[in-house]
């Protein structure tokens, strides 16, 4: 068993690049102008130069193949700069298509999905990007369908401001793309980069407080050299690492072909707790427990108290063991 | 009769001080030690913190002085878990108190057979049984000091790096997760959603737990050492152990204050087991305050606050 926390070459590079990128298009005044839409037309025209929105799609399509696990650090990039572009439920979306059309692929029309399915009304209601989309797709009965029709180009104001909007499943030209099980696939996928969109923003928060923290003084002191503000902020610490390290896990899974939901509602804080808990062995735990299986193997039944008591010719042998079997260096 | 001492506490001081020794141990301490350890066979235990040197480590007062090739240490210890079972204590001593305080420490890693070590038993709230130990001119080898004379420190700053990430107070969760779901299976309980909310909170709580300790695990795995990582897991999984105990607790009523084999009891006693050793984890291996210190002065870059 391995086990690897670094970045890939290829995902140090993509976050170094996408880092840079929203830093120098999708500055605070970026962000402010595109209120209380949430959604940027200039910033989207340079996403599609970058070859963004199709990044999440095969070669074969003209796309830019990429992993869940590279995307995730797209996202985590987004949420660092809070763009106003939804590349997240456009990179999605586009994956759920089985052949996306070329203005799909390029971004020139913007693709979204439903989070929930129709009502009895026909509607899907607060679709994400749904001010923008020109394709929406989402679960209809048992029906995964694709709608094409012509955005609204507004939606109802909101606490984010970002650019919902409830839209129709019947208006505009409908077709039937698959049923609920790729649907399931989307919908993971769209928790994990949401999530991971969500640890850029929070990944970011730390990084402004702290030097805020450090710049700010009172008392003829930096804030942050009082220990009631510095214990604040080394709690965020394991909340914002752990949740990238779940998001990661989570993005693994998946481009392994083994989607851990559990993983990807909890890294949305999200979950259905059916999924969590039926917690699937880990690898560390598998480790643990072919440990336990090799010494019942090499001593037989035996407990602690027993391997005290007999003393160092077990130990050798346990060490043997372990090593043939490639448990230990 | 008191229940005895669970094997995990054990293997996990055992594996901390093994890590340690493979670090910065001889060539003759890695081959006499690290086996016995790492197998089970025999015990370690640490002897840090003393009755008036606890966050405050470096001002601890046991004292070493070199005598030819032999030391002479007199001192006390306090929470020296294990030191009635174990045959190792990791001892922490001052050998030159003329320099500041960080600078004139010494570890010995010494068997608990030598003459002049008494073990005297500290009972706990959570019937872990603890202890003070005593060293009254307690003669050993030089061979017996681990790591370099006045470089106690660094010994140190390695085996807080292990006892925080890598092997400490991360893993308790999952098997309390496993026996209150047995329990709420077996009494309905599970029905409840907001039970199965808690559940699941825990198993997400244990999902983040085990990857900082992992991460923290593949630093030291790779050479590093997971100072501030180790802090951040421990900051996080105590914490998250102690609310998931509270609330299975009180989830399950009176049967979860009902302890080991009695009749009712929550999962056989462990709901209460666990309820009653968790306030410790925010304190032991460094309290939560000195790892949120830290990880502010170390990992954020704030200025030293004392």
């Amino acid at each position: 068993m391995t086990i690897d926390f670094a970045l890939s070459p290829d995902q140090e590079a993509v976050e170094e690049l996408f880092t840079r990128f929203f830093a120098i298009e999708s500055p605070p005044a970026v962000v402010r102008a595109a209120e209380p839409l949430g959604f940027s037309a200039p910033l989207w025209e340079k996403a599609i130069e970058l070859g963004a929105p199709g990044m999440g799609l095969p070669a074969e399509v003209g796309g830019g193949g990429a992993t869940l696990a590279e995307l995730a650090i797209v996202a985590e990039s987004i949420g660092r700069a809070v763009a106003p572009a939804p590349l997240v439920d456009h990179i999605v979306a586009a994956r759920v298509l089985a052949e996306p059309a070329a203005d799909v692929v390029d971004g020139s029309t913007i693709a979204s999905l439903a989070l929930q399915p129709a009502d009895d009304s026909g509607l899907w209601s607060s679709v994400p990007a749904g001010a923008v989309a020109g394709l929406v797709v989402g679960v209809e009965g048992s029906d995964l369908i694709a709608v094409r029709s012509t955005p609204p180009g507004d939606g109802p104001r909101n606490h984010g401001s970002v650019p919902l909007a409830d839209r129709s499943c019947a208006a505009g030209h409908r077709e039937v793309i698959g049923d609920s099980t790729r649907w399931s696939v989307a919908f993971a996928e769209w928790k994990i980069l949401t999530a991971a969109s969500m640890v850029g923003v929070a990944t970011r928060a730390l990084e402004l407080g702290v030097a805020y923290a450090k710049e700010r003084h009172q008392f003829g002191r930096p804030i942050g050299s009082f220990q009631a503000v510095q214990h604040g902020f080394a709690d965020l610490v394991g909340l914002v690492d752990g949740s990238r390290l779940l998001v990661h896990k989570a993005a693994w899974a998946c481009d392994r072909r083994q989607p851990d939901p559990s993983a990807a509602g909890a890294a949305l804080g999200e979950v259905d707790d059916n999924e969590v808990i039926e917690e699937r062995p880990t690898e560390v735990e598998q480790y643990r427990q072919d440990v336990r299986r090799i010494i019942s193997e090499t001593f037989g039944p035996t407990d602690l108290d027993q391997m005290h008591a007999s003393g160092s010719a077990k130990a050798d042998r346990l060490y043997k063991a372990l090593g043939e079997r490639g448990l230990i260096r | 009769m008191e229940k005895a001492p669970a094997p995990s506490p054990a293997l996990a001081l055992a594996l901390i001080v093994a890590g340690i020794v493979n670090r910065v141990g001889t060539d003759v301490q890695r081959e006499r030690i690290i086996p016995a350890l790492v197998s089970g066979g025999s015990f370690a235990c640490l002897g840090y913190s003393e009755p008036d040197a606890g966050s405050d480590l470096a001002s601890i007062t046991t004292r070493a002085v070199r005598d030819g090739d032999h030391w002479v240490i007199n001192g006390a210890k306090m929470w020296t878990t294990l030191a009635h079972e174990a045959d190792w204590v990791l001892l922490l001593t001052r050998t030159d108190p003329d320099v500041p305080k960080h600078k004139g420490l010494t570890t010995f890693i010494l068997p608990l057979d030598t003459p002049g070590i008494t073990v005297k038993p500290v009972h706990t709230m959570s019937t872990e049984r603890t202890n003070a130990t005593f060293y009254d001119d307690v003669r050993v080898s030089d061979e017996w000091r681990l790591g370099a004379e006045n470089g106690g420190w660094g010994v140190l700053t390695v085996g807080l790096a292990f006892e925080r990430g890598v092997v400490g107070d991360t893993s308790h969760g999952v098997p309390l997760l496993r026996q209150f779901r047995e329990w709420a299976e077996a009494t309905g309980a599970i029905a409840e959603p907001l039970v199965r909310e808690r559940m699941a909170r825990a198993a997400i709580d244990n999902e983040v737990a085990k990857l900082l300790a992992q991460r923290s695990a593949w630093i030291a795995a790779s050479g590093g050492l997971p100072g501030v990582e180790g802090s951040v897991s421990k900051l996080f999984a105590a914490p998250a152990f102690q609310k998931a105990a509270h609330w299975f607790q009180q989830a399950a009523g009176p049967a979860g204050l009902r302890a080991f084999h009695e009749a009712g009891a929550a999962a056989d006693g462990w709901i209460d087991h666990a309820s009653r050793s968790a306030p410790v984890l925010t304190i032991r291996g460094g309290t939560t305050e000195i790892n949120r210190n830290n990880v502010a002065e170390r990992g954020l870059g704030f200025p030293k606050a004392r």
